[in-house]
């Protein structure tokens, strides 16, 4: 039988606000265990929350980012649930009421086709603390530095038909929260982090399979493999006449299995009720419209603005704005050097190579932006060929220094002199006088292949610095004369 | 609305509190009493009436976002897990969870 | 020394400040007479679970600098009772629980750090019903609090441990607080005057929470003028709790001396039904005779849902209540059960060992009220209520400017007496419930005896007008007595 995968993810994004969602310790990740939660954070008797308006913003922001109602008056109810992590016994969260209501998210694949996924709603919560279990004596250890960190939850409509598009997904939603600044965005810190609802059914059926959940994805290799795992073992399953669970599963990237959780088998009954010790928080126009006023160009807009402006396919362009701080790179080199396609291949070609070897991200790049736009310039004016740039950069990665500096202290600069180049030619053509005979005989269509030969000479014999255009002019002058 | 001896069962397994069969019929009796008072209410058409949650129908003032943390966080920590029944290199101590 | 000792305990509020002010003793002996008197006859009474002697005397001779420095703060150097229900900076606050014997806050509640930057010293911590969960303070884990009008009695709860204190003149003033009537009813039972403002008035940080949208703390004085010093120390917008009204707070004393003549006065016709005994019929209509001979109007208002009170807040207060002790786990602070074999093991035993019954029962209604299938029906609809409820005052206020009636549908029963019958307990509450559900002040005020056991008069104002009732309160306790008497020589 021939199935089709369903997905809809849960995305979970941890808001760069300052402090806390509902009290005044920082959110800054590392610091030594539960020096970052105060009594609030604790739930010491008689503590209360006070609700961080940075928060609700960064939240509106990201509505309004992808076309969504936004709640005028919101509400936050609470969760109940026991677990040593999340110290109220409730977690504070919204349900009925979430501040984001339903809205789209564009995916644009690299021949401008778009998909459209629904956002079913976001909504404002807080994270739990972290459970360690390395050994205590056979106990665990509870730190509650993360718990009260602002979250969104973003839930999608099943929209999602591959485990590809389930990436491309939430590539996206990264890309839009970065680009809003609401989140940094870095998953090693578990910045953004997401469950799958997978199902599968029959080609062609339209009611859905039973799905289950796969907790806490926080990569896109992982969302990738996770999913489809997960979807090979729902066909194997049903293939074999048997059913699939309802339940919540964990990916094991080591085995690259997923696993029953059995501690959340259990039914739960989470017993949701508005929190009575936070007032509903009502919506003020003119914040919504300032807020708007602020909203920066998103990756779809600026998608649009490089094949416009810039000249760049839909899928160079598309690159490209993946990562709101490659994208920035790319247009501060574009605009040093004045080729934005030039620019765009040397970002995506060497630079991101670079860095992906040496494991960098672009805000570590030993080459800024004005040193790779000044490198390219050297192409465009013709001090060195395109060639010998790719060894220039290397060098600037490696030991840093300019462009300049390292062409001028290796001599690298190329070799333009129409004379010197003739003398070489000249040696050249004195040096190969059964390949001259063979290319004057030739016809002339075949004539392009064997000329190829002479240039690849004469480039030896200038250790690669005479300039190419010049060197296949003279050529065709000498040899066809 | 009566309950069942199940419903209380169920209900304290949620709420992690532990009942002895000889507390059951006793505690059966008692929450079906109360649960009969508060069954006065089903009396009363109240379709078009917006549940109140708070009696001012206040609204929530946001608060700034600004940390604010004492100097010392080390002694803080230590002052705030004084009281644990468990607790070692700054956290609390559990029995293991399993996931 | 030109007071004997012996009478200190019986001067009111402005009295003891004026004392002090004008050296005529000192916060240190005033201090250290009230350790005395609790000495004496708190081992009988049962008011307080936590007394500090030293650190109450240390705090009277740092009110004693400010003093000596000119220092002219109302509360400054005045001893004051507080519920064990607000927390302590390093004072045990059990909260008359098992699960918080041990439970030593790293924090001040925002009623206490108010009240000690105020220069009040802090005498000890009152008895009282397990979280507040009680009418009688029967279910408090350090065993009941006795009346001191007659000690085989109740003393009414929550607050029972802080009204019988200022009842017995163990201390000057005391704090409450109330969910559905946990400062009225005991202060009713035990003939002073408790108050429980508008919901919002005073700030919850610290103060553990019960029911979060019912709960509200207040002063339990001998006297309405008393209160009203209280109050100005209590009141105000906390940034810690933003459920704190932003309302004004202007001086609740100002008004105390105004006539109250043209005042109106309603009488719910609820209040006063065939269920009320002639007996507290009576006394309440002889205390409404006293205030139409101050001038005072009285109208005959309705309040058509009250009687829907009691379900409602049954269901309310629970819910609330479940989630909020969700936090009495094992892990953080407090009990933890011993030797627990695993996590489940260590939730259930922690928490079935650490809370009484009562305080269970509560928990299990109120987690059932809130489960999957019964939301709607039971949470919803009496979400629903309160609101028809609200509306009932609402109007009632557009002909009115104080409501009145009984507090409580009898006085002090005895210790035991309606322990078996959880609902004939929660009955106990039927006059003063409707006033947290709708957030409106109310007060209630010593109004006679029947049978040698203090009555009260409940007075009930519009929203954050606590100034009017204290105001009728005051000018009542002007033309009589019932304040003043005192069950023990």
């Amino acid at each position: 039988m021939q199935w089709e995968t369903v997905i809809g993810l849960e995305v979970h994004v941890q808001l760069a606000t300052q402090s806390k969602i509902f009290s005044g310790s920082s959110t800054a990740f590392g610091a030594a265990p539960n020096t970052q939660a105060n009594a609030v954070d604790m739930a010491m008797p008689g503590t209360l929350p006070v609700a961080n308006e940075q928060a609700f913003h960064s939240a509106i922001l990201f509505g309004l980012a992808i076309q969504a109602d936004i709640t005028r008056t919101s509400v936050f109810e609470r969760k109940n649930y026991f677990y040593p992590d999340l110290p109220k016994g409730y977690q504070t969260t919204q349900l009925e009421k979430p501040i984001v209501g339903a809205g789209t998210i564009e995916l644009i694949d690299g021949d401008n086709n778009i998909r459209n996924v629904r956002i079913h709603h976001a909504h404002l919560e807080e994270d739990a603390g972290k459970s360690l279990h390395e050994d205590f004596h056979g106990m665990t250890g509870i730190d509650l530095n993360r718990a009260g960190t602002p979250l969104i939850e973003i839930v999608t409509e099943p929209d999602m038909r591959s485990a590809a598009e389930a990436v491309a997904c939430f590539k996206k939603i990264h890309a839009i929260v970065t680009y809003l600044g609401i989140s940094d965005g870095d998953m090693s810190q578990g910045s953004l982090r997401c469950d799958a609802n997978v199902s599968i059914r029959p080609v062609g059926s339209d009611t859905l399979g039973t799905r289950t959940e796969t907790k806490n994805l926080n990569s896109f290799k992982f969302i990738e493999k996770a999913i489809n795992v997960e979807v090979a073992r729902q066909i194997d399953l049903l293939e074999d006449g048997k059913s699939i669970t309802q339940e919540t599963r964990l990916y094991d990237s080591e085995k690259n299995e997923t696993r029953s959780m059995r501690s959340k088998e259990e039914a739960n009954d989470y017993r949701y009720f508005p929190c009575p010790d936070l007032l509903p928080v009502v919506i003020a126009e003119e914040t919504i419209t300032a807020l708007q006023n602020s909203m920066p160009e998103l990756p779809d807009q600026k998608m649009l603005r490089f094949q416009n402006d810039y000249g760049l396919s839909a899928y160079d362009a598309g690159l490209l704005v993946e990562d709101r701080t490659v994208a920035e790179f790319f247009e501060a080199v574009a605009q040093q050097c004045q080729d934005p396609k030039l620019a765009a291949n040397w970002v995506m070609g060497d630079l991101l190579a670079y860095l992906n070897k040496a494991d960098l991200s672009i805000g570590q790049s030993p080459v800024d932006a004005r040193a790779l736009g000044h490198l390219i310039t050297r192409i465009i004016d013709q001090t060195i060929s395109g060639k010998i740039a790719k060894q220039v950069f290397e060098v600037m990665c490696g030991d840093g220094g300019t462009a300049d500096e390292i062409i001028e202290t290796q001599g690298l600069k190329q070799l333009s002199d129409s004379s010197a180049i003739e003398a070489l030619i000249d040696q050249v053509i004195a040096n190969s006088a059964p390949q001259v005979a063979q290319y004057r005989a030739a016809e002339p269509d075949k004539r392009k292949k064997l000329v190829g030969y002479f240039v690849g000479q004469v480039m030896k014999m200038s250790q690669g610095q005479a300039n190419p255009g010049e060197v296949n002019r003279i050529l065709a002058q000498k040899l066809n004369a | 609305m009566t309950i069942s001896k199940e419903q209380i069962i169920q209900t304290a397994k949620l709420a992690r509190v532990k009942l002895n069969d000889n507390e059951m019929d006793d505690i059966t009796q008692r929450l079906s009493s109360i649960l009969e008072l508060v069954d006065q209410m089903q009396a009363v058409d109240t379709s078009a009436v917006e549940p109140m949650a708070n009696s001012l129908d206040a609204v929530q003032i946001l608060r700034t976002d600004q940390v604010d943390e004492p100097a010392d966080k080390i002694a803080r920590r230590n002052e705030l897990l004084e009281g644990a029944p468990a607790c070692e290199d700054g956290l609390f101590l559990v029995p293991r969870v399993i996931d | 020394m030109t007071k004997p000792n012996t009478e200190l305990h019986n001067l009111t509020i402005a009295e003891l400040h004026s004392g002090l002010q004008q050296k005529q003793f000192s916060s240190h002996e005033l201090t250290e007479h009230f350790l005395q008197r609790i000495a004496q006859l708190d081992t009988e009474l049962n008011c307080f679970i936590s007394v500090d002697a030293e650190r109450a005397l240390m705090l009277a001779d740092e009110a004693d600098q400010r003093l000596a420095n000119g220092d002219t703060a109302d509360l400054l150097g005045i001893p004051i009772a507080q519920k064990d229900i607000f927390c302590t900076r390093g004072m045990r606050t059990s909260c008359g629980s098992k699960m918080l014997d041990n439970f030593i806050p790293p924090y001040d509640a925002t009623v206490i750090a108010r009240m000690q930057q105020a220069g009040a010293v802090m005498l000890g911590k009152t008895n009282m019903d397990e979280f507040a969960m009680g009418s009688s303070n029967e279910t408090s884990y350090y065993g009941p609090v006795k009346n001191p009008w007659n000690t085989n009695t109740v003393p009414g709860g929550s607050s029972g441990g802080s009204a019988a204190a200022v009842a017995a003149r163990l201390a000057p003033a005391a704090t409450g607080t109330d969910t559905g009537g946990s400062i009225r009813q005991p202060a009713a039972l035990c003939g002073i005057t408790g108050l429980k403002p508008t919901y919002g008035r005073v700030s919850r940080y610290g103060m553990i929470a019960f029911a979060s949208s019912l709960d509200q703390g207040g002063p339990m004085t001998r006297s309405a003028a008393d209160a009203a010093v209280l109050l100005n120390t209590m009141v105000g917008h906390d940034p810690l709790d933003s459920t704190s009204a932003h309302a004004e707070c202007s001086d609740f004393t100002k008004q105390l001396p105004k006539s109250i003549k043209g005042l109106r006065i309603g009488l719910p016709k609820e209040y006063f039904d065939q269920r009320l005994n002639t007996a507290m019929a009576d006394k309440v209509h002889e205390a409404l005779q006293q205030l139409t001979a101050l001038g005072a109007e009285l109208v005959d208002i309705e309040l058509p849902n009250s009687a829907l009170s009691v379900p409602a807040y049954y269901v309310i207060a629970p819910a609330e209540a479940s989630s909020n002790l969700s936090r009495f786990d094992g892990v953080r602070y407090g009990y933890r059960c011993e030797n627990p074999t695993d996590l489940e093991d260590m939730y259930t035993r922690t928490r079935s060992e650490g809370f009484g019954d009562e305080v269970k029962r509560r928990i299990l209604v109120g987690a059932y009220a809130l489960s999957a299938g019964y939301y709607d029906a039971y949470y919803r609809k009496a979400q629903q209520i309160r609101r028809l409820i609200k509306e009932d005052f609402v109007k009632a206020f557009e002909k009115v400017d104080v409501i009145a009636g009984p507090t409580s549908p009898s006085p002090a029963f005895a210790l035991g007496a309606k322990q078996s019958d959880p609902v004939e307990m929660y009955l106990e509450d039927i006059y003063t419930i409707a006033v947290n559900l709708a957030g409106l002040p109310g007060m209630s005020i010593p109004a006679g005896f029947i049978d040698e056991m203090p009555v009260g008069l409940q007075l009930v104002g519009n929203y954050f007008d606590e100034s009017t009732i204290l105001n009728t309160a005051h000018q009542y306790q002007q033309v009589t007595d019932w304040h003043q008497r005192s069950p023990i020589d």
